[in-house]
């Protein structure tokens, strides 16, 4: 949280670009391409136009499927992360450029160098949300193949941001003199050396891009285990967090802040930031019955039967959405009938009793349920109402801001920027303009941390 | 007979683009500020530059190994520029401010992911409307092979350029990011609100690469980018490069010392295309030349002389290092391409001098002699190429 001149606490706010998901409706008539870089450029353009911290995109490196067929009813396709941010970086000036980039599927060296390159060509404005993978799904698209065990994949992505911030070190900020006279380019000889002997990685040699403006650019983590989170509190500068709502964000919240001490550092070197959805109207009521409008769309029938196999694990393609949830009790002894996503419910069982004595309460249909208890818009209502709700979110300690997840590409966010931001702004408690000039000042992050092991663990052999 | 260069298409013209140029003491010249090519406004002006003067299209070198380091020589030398961004992401920077220029940087082969470089560049291809292309490159030192820890690399032959195995695993990278390009095929998106599907997954395909480095899925996360497949090239020295370029590539770079050599590596290329069985349009070749120029006779000599003298040694390239007038480098292509060199890639010794030479005079001049055409319209660089479009590998007839 930054302070303003009068003590209120700065909110932080971020553009998602919409992804492949059924979060997103590609069906509304307005909406645009998600692959042609113009649609790119219109949301980043319409985010830093707002005075937003930063872009966001994120990845997935197989298509999704279910029952081992491409999944067809969501958005499908997507470029290259560091591709288009590095091309978005010529359209925008301010805005930070914050990209997933999985931690299993890449080396090191290339990571390191591709960050390092991004933050020069944005004037210091990348940032990396390291994720982890483990599936051998996933790795069917890469050199070695599902490698790693799902127990080790945290180990593997500590020691990779480790090594990744050992090279963004291994030059000096100011290693190039370029002293032609006197013939020397840097005065240093040994700038890039590195050497890294560890468990996951063990590599040595010459990085060949020199400090970057950020040093190191912005870590993001998005991991909610508990391993995630401790990962989190040690090494990342913000979370990406699923936990928008007041009362778990705040309990995520005083969680991860709490285990920030125990790594020697301070409250406000970890931001924040759940991922959030939001319908304006004009009245409340105009925003809920758009909301509902939105939520159908989001889950049509055939939606709404891959939303409940993904938890009973079957196939359940013979029902009928708008009947009631099947006799039939949830496989847990199958393989996933989907694969390729972040996330399905852990304990099937569970959830699948916990939706059922749902159902029977309110006499749902399956898609009335699925619309029920799959994620609904985090702000819904008139733009001072959802102004107040974020400030309020911010003041009583469940974020230090959101990232905004449109449900519409790519002009999801006009509204937002037209309306909301402008409430939050007269309020102050957003930015009117920019003050810095990299993402690291615009989240008030102090200076890159330095990459000297900070953990306990057993990251460094 | 050798025909007359009027009566042949106008030559490819590009530029190859590295760091402050290709002397190594460029960067200690009067006029050059080093410290620029870490930032984006340097490579921004500079292709823009090659866009106004009408180039076809520009390389962007880039390598895993930091500049001067060698296996007898870790440390390296201190008097050289040192440090380069990597070269895909400089090509995506510059894109959306350039409209007509092609744009092809240097990928590697040896340790990357062809899943991550095939989506790479289909997504450079969609920033830049159909102007990507990148030049595949093997990282053959076990200095590069260090820096990732994940195998050993043999030593090179006798020949001093190659390593086993690394060439034909080239072959697989490229085949593997050919196929993802074709896994979607064009109009693989439906947005069909009836049947609430986005994509017609008939038409997005496994490619089941199965080889000795590695095995790859499919299909790409990317959809098939606008030119279809983008350029592919290769520079080839060794046969077992000529053979990669005549297997995999679109556009061959070569680096003749003559027109009689020129001669000699063109019937060689065409064995080649024989000899693997090439199908579709035949390589494209593109000759190399370091160059330094000046409009006064002498002062280009002079010049790449007191650089020499700066940096210690005489320049040493691969490519023939052309001195003299711009007049005279547009004798010299034109007897090459009269040798059947289909186009030119010139490095500039030191950018801006030898660069701004190119686009300026050396232009000029190929105009004036009806060598090049005044003006082009925006295309893709398959079409700047005389390529199609092609059919896409999974698509059923």
């Amino acid at each position: 949280m930054t302070a303003t001149r009068s003590g209120a606490k700065q909110v932080h706010l971020a553009a998602h670009f919409p992804g492949v998901n059924n979060t997103t409706v590609w069906s509304d008539p307005a909406a645009g391409s998600h692959i042609e870089f113009s649609s790119f450029v219109k949301l980043a353009q319409t985010a830093e136009r707002a005075k937003f911290d930063f872009f966001f995109l994120a990845e997935g490196l197989r298509l999704r499927e279910q029952h081992g067929r491409i999944h067809d009813l969501d958005v499908v396709g997507r470029p290259d992360t560091f591709t288009v941010l590095a091309a978005l970086a010529a359209v925008t000036e301010h805005i930070g450029l914050s990209g997933t980039i999985n931690s299993t599927f890449n080396e090191p060296f290339e990571v390191a160098r591709q960050f390092a390159s991004l933050d020069h060509l944005s004037n210091g404005r990348a940032a990396w949300n390291v994720v982890t993978s483990w599936d051998a799904f996933t790795g069917e698209n890469f050199r070695r193949g599902g490698f790693l065990p799902q127990e080790a994949r945290y180990d593997r992505a500590k020691e990779f941001l480790q090594v990744a911030r050992e090279l963004w070190d291994s030059w000096d900020e100011d290693a190039v003199i370029a002293d032609a006279a006197g013939g020397e380019f840097v005065a240093d000889p040994s700038q890039g050396a590195f050497e890294h002997h560890g468990t996951q990685f063990d590599i040595s040699g010459r990085f060949n891009v020199p400090r970057s403006p950020q040093g190191h650019p912005v870590i993001f983590q998005a991991g909610d285990s508990d391993v995630g989170r401790d990962f989190a509190a040690e090494a990342a500068d913000c979370i990406f967090s699923r936990h928008g709502r007041l009362e778990a964000g705040q309990e995520f919240y005083r969680d991860v802040k709490g285990r920030l001490a125990a790594h020697g550092r301070s409250h406000d070197d970890l931001k924040i930031l759940p991922a959030a959805t939001f319908v304006l109207g004009d009245t409340p009521t105009e925003a809920a019955e758009r909301a509902e409008h939105i939520r159908r769309q989001q889950v049509s029938g055939p939606t709404a039967i891959l939303l409940l196999e993904q938890v009973w694990n079957r196939d359940l393609s013979s029902y009928d959405p708008d009947g009631p949830l099947p006799e039939v009790a949830p496989d847990v002894d199958a393989p996933s009938v989907s694969q390729g996503r972040a996330a399905t419910p852990r304990d099937k069982l569970r959830t699948a009793a916990e939706w059922r004595a749902q159902a029977e309460a309110k006499n749902l249909s399956i898609r009335e349920l699925m619309i029920e208890v799959t994620s609904t818009a985090s702000f819904v209502g008139t733009p001072a109402h959802v102004a107040a709700k974020i400030v309020e979110s911010v003041d009583q300690e469940a974020a230090d801001g959101f990232i905004l997840v449109p449900h519409v590409t790519p002009g999801g966010l006009d509204e937002f920027a037209d309306t909301v931001v402008p409430i939050l702004q007269e309020a102050g408690r957003f930015r009117g303009e920019y003050e810095g000039s990299t993402l690291r000042d615009h989240l008030g992050l102090g200076a890159a941390r330095a990459s000297s092991p900070l953990s306990t663990a057993p990251v460094l052999a | 007979m050798t025909p007359h260069p009027s009566l042949l298409p106008p030559p490819y013209l590009a530029v190859a683009l590295d760091g402050v140029g290709w002397h190594p003491a460029a960067w200690r010249e009067a006029d050059v500020h080093p410290r620029d090519v870490f930032g984006p406004r340097y490579w921004v002006g500079l292709i823009q530059e090659a866009e106004w003067a009408g180039l076809d299209f520009v390389t962007i070198e880039d390598s895993l190994l930091l500049q001067s380091t060698s296996a007898k020589h870790p440390e390296g030398r201190t008097d050289r520029v040192l440090g380069r961004l990597d070269a895909v992401l400089v090509a995506a920077r510059v894109a959306p401010e350039t409209a007509r220029v092609g744009i092809i940087p240097v990928a590697t082969t040896t340790h990357t992911e062809p899943f991550h470089i095939s989506k790479a560049i289909a997504t450079l291809d969609y920033v830049s409307r159909g102007r990507a292309g990148f030049q595949a490159r093997i990282s053959p030192t076990g200095l590069e092979a260090a820096q990732f820890g994940r195998r050993s690399i043999g030593h090179p032959t006798p020949d001093g350029a190659q390593v086993p195995g690394l060439m034909d695993e080239a072959a697989d990278f490229i085949e593997v990011v050919r196929r993802l390009w074709d896994s979607w095929e064009d109009g693989a998106e439906i947005r069909d609100v009836a049947t609430g599907r986005f994509v017609d997954r008939d038409k997005l395909h496994s490619i089941d690469f199965e080889g000795s480095w590695f095995s790859v899925r499919g299909p790409s996360i990317t959809p098939r980018p606008p030119q279809g497949q983008p350029i592919v090239s290769v520079l080839a020295h060794v046969d077992a490069a000529f053979r990669l370029a005549a297997r995999s590539a679109d556009v061959v770079f070569v680096t003749p010392q003559s027109s009689e050599h020129a001669r000699t590596l063109l019937e060689g290329i065409r064995g080649h295309e024989e000899a693997v069985g090439r199908a579709g349009p035949p390589l494209r070749v593109v000759a190399d030349l370091v160059v330094f120029l000046d409009d006064e006779p002498g002062h280009a000599s002079a010049r790449k002389e007191r650089l020499d003298e700066l940096d210690g040694r005489p320049l040493r390239s691969d490519a023939l290092i052309f001195t003299g007038t711009p007049t005279a480098l547009v004798d010299l292509l034109a007897e090459w391409q009269s040798a059947g060199v289909e186009g030119f890639r010139l490095r500039p010794g030191a950018i801006p001098r030898d660069f701004d030479a190119i686009t300026h005079e050396v232009v000029a001049e190929l105009v004036d002699r009806s060598l090049r055409l005044p003006s082009y319209q925006e295309s893709t660089l398959r079409a700047r190429f005389g390529l199609l479009r092609p059919a896409n590998i999974y698509a059923s007839v």
